[in-house]
């Protein structure tokens, strides 16, 4: 039986080493700005409006967030802790357990607080916009990032519902005048409106991945900042360092 | 302090007792050095300053790390979120892993350069590559620590190898994990192995690896043996005390390549997904396996040479002769001061065959590194192959080639 299952394990990791190479989806590029606290607490609050329900952020902790997002303690623990008997000091740990989104879902909704760091920011922003009408999956919803996801579209009273899967932009263009990117709007028809035009869904989701991304290395300011003090001292020290070696230098040649 | 033989009282009571002085100018002050030596001396000194650093953050990392199945992955993010300035004794530790490695790829390149490991220095090589043998196994060992995916299923590939072996294959994999999967048996002696007992070794054959280069003295980039010109109290002419010449004469090249180190420390953690590997940050899952399992950035040549192997050769099966080619792969360097037959030791005095066999090499090895990462395509394949069989070229010609080519005069003295 244990043969079986490591001839079967050794077959798949072959399998997915050979599919590895095929076929990459085009993910749209965004860039995170983890000093932008404002994009980060709506981040912060569209994720508990919308992801909280399933999805925890369970190696992180309440007291952390409010601290780093300029958040007063009442005000977060009013209005954006849920459970009632949580603490400020807890771990963003959320209600659902893993039996219940099994059942629901056909696989548990995975922890959040690393997904940038595993998935990286261009692929959660663009998985994101990029779901569509699908009548064969059981939540009528597919995903043209990940196929046959097991997730329904949460953010569908936002973005509206596309009637087919979006067409994927081919290159990125850039407007000769401005420099910026040209926004293409990629669905041609919605089978469901939704309230937020396609600018406002961008910078809804935006903020979003801004917030996860910060998530994911919530120390990332100290660490930068760090690293130029850092490179300071090292510049600092160079200087005596290069004075006793030509001071060296001179007794060999 | 004008007399130079001034002793306070206290180190003479101690070196009554306990040779400290005598060590001190045996190892440090009356170390004599070549004064030729170039910037690739530097990598020795560098590997060392990383093992320290290595050795240091490990043990603050043990304080907080909780090795066991259902907590290691908890543990490691609780060091990088909760642990003050965790964060940063972990990005210390794992990209100094990296800069281990390539702090001793480099060095050990310098000494097939300079031909550092012939004659009298067979052992300080093979010191050398005990001590690479087990870095390799230190730094797989401990990158299964953080019970991410790519450590469970990088674990999981590296130990299914041994399964080739013939016979005891399938009993040996159970006996290095422990039981019929990885399990948290597995991650627990990994741990044992990879804070006290591979250290403790490593620590020791450092030692040795000075210890027999003290001996018989350090090569050059020019290959002469300096202790043919002594004054008459014995010291080389050609050279310079090791200390302070090549300790504090050589902060300015630390102080560069600490720039680079925390330069990724601070500002690239991840090493573009090569330090830390992206699948690393999802929790290890028995039943998930990652898209792209790729070892490792340092082990990735290796990799290449197992995986180049896709066919059965005679009776062996591919997975088998895989196995081998790899494992013959680590064994041949061992060999390599026996292999090289040339009368001097540095390429600079060697002929175009060598000049022309260790740049190839070089640019092989560089090759089925980078390969080593990447996933199988036809291309990748063939071009893995082709640096396979330059990789072994390169060592099993060496004694034909070293022995018949024209080699230049080396100098007496060190050149001005």
């Amino acid at each position: 039986m244990i043969k079986k299952i490591l001839i079967i394990l050794s077959a798949s990791l072959l399998a997915s080493a050979v599919s590895a190479a095929g076929a990459e989806v085009h993910l749209d590029k965004m860039k995170p700005d983890s000093h932008d606290n404002i994009s980060l607490q709506e981040g912060l609050r569209t994720y508990m409006d919308n992801c909280a329900g399933c999805h925890s952020l369970g190696f992180a902790r309440y007291n952390r967030v409010a601290r780093d997002l300029d958040i007063p303690e009442s005000l977060f623990m009013d209005n954006i802790v849920f459970a009632e008997d949580a603490k400020f000091g807890d771990l963003m740990k959320f209600s659902m357990t893993e039996q219940d989104g099994k059942k629901w879902f056909g696989a548990a909704p995975p922890d959040l607080t690393n997904v940038t760091r595993v998935r990286g920011v261009d692929w959660v922003y663009t998985y994101l916009r990029s779901f569509y009408k699908d009548d064969s999956r059981p939540y009528g919803v597919n995903n043209s990032v990940f196929k046959d996801v097991g997730m329904p579209h949460v953010l569908l009273g936002l973005q509206g519902l596309c009637s087919e899967k979006p067409h994927t932009a081919t290159g990125q263009e850039i407007d000769p005048l401005t420099g910026h990117e040209i926004t293409h709007e990629s669905c041609a028809n919605y089978a469901v409106e939704g309230s937020q035009t396609t600018d406002e869904f961008n910078k809804t989701v935006y903020d979003l991945v801004n917030f996860l991304n910060y998530m994911g290395e919530p120390y990332q300011n100290d660490r930068r900042r760090l690293g130029w003090f850092v490179f300071a001292f090292l510049t600092i020290l160079l200087v005596p360092s290069i004075l006793l070696q030509r001071e060296l230098h001179k007794d060999i040649h | 302090m004008s007399n130079k033989n001034f002793k306070p009282a206290w180190l003479d009571w101690i070196d009554r007792r306990l040779p400290v002085s005598n060590a001190y100018e045996k190892h440090m002050s009356k170390y004599y050095a070549p004064k030729n030596f170039n910037w690739w001396y530097v990598f020795g000194l560098l590997a060392m300053i990383v093992f320290v650093n290595q050795l240091l953050t490990g043990i603050w990392l043990t304080m907080s790390y909780v090795p066991s199945a259902a907590e290691a992955f908890n543990s490691v993010e609780y060091i990088m979120r909760d642990v003050d300035m965790g964060w940063l004794l972990r990005y210390m530790h794992s990209t100094g892993a990296s800069f281990f490695f390539l702090t001793v790829y480099l060095h050990m390149f310098r000494g097939v350069l300079y031909g550092s490991y012939q004659k009298p220095r067979e052992l300080i090589w093979v010191f050398g590559m005990f001590v690479y043998l087990i870095m390799m196994a230190e730094g797989f060992m401990g990158y299964v620590l953080p019970w991410g995916q790519t450590s469970y299923w990088g674990a999981q590939v590296i130990i299914s190898l041994f399964g080739a072996i013939p016979v005891i294959g399938e009993g040996l994999q159970e006996w290095i994990r422990g039981d019929f999967l990885i399990s948290g048996i597995t991650l627990n002696r990994f741990f044992a192995l990879h804070v006290i007992a591979l250290p403790l070794v490593l620590a020791l054959l450092v030692v040795m690896h000075v210890l027999a280069l003290h001996e018989v003295g350090s090569n050059n980039p020019d290959g002469i043996d300096i202790k043919k010109h002594v004054d008459d109290k014995g010291v080389p002419l050609d050279a310079v005390p090791f200390h302070p010449y090549f300790t504090v004469g050589k902060l300015p090249q630390v102080v560069l390549f600490l720039f680079v180190f925390c330069g990724v420390i601070f500002f690239m953690p991840e090493g573009g997904g090569y330090f830390l590997e992206h699948p690393n940050f999802e929790m290890a899952n028995a039943l998930k396996t990652p898209a792209h399992i790729a070892p490792t950035w340092y082990y990735g040549a290796f990799y290449s040479i197992l995986r180049a192997i896709d066919f059965p050769i005679f009776f062996i099966e591919a997975k088998l002769g895989g196995f081998m080619a790899m494992g013959g792969a680590i064994a041949i360097l061992f060999v390599l001061p026996w292999l090289d037959r040339s009368p001097v030791r540095s390429w600079r005095y060697k002929g175009w065959m060598s000049k022309f066999a260790i740049i190839i090499f070089a640019i092989a090895f560089a090759m089925l590194t980078y390969l080593g990462g990447q996933p199988v395509t036809a291309l990748n394949g063939i071009l893995a192959k082709i640096g396979t069989v330059i990789y072994f070229a390169f060592f099993l010609l060496m004694p034909w080639y070293t022995k018949y080519e024209k080699t230049k005069p080396v100098p007496e003295r060190v050149p001005e």
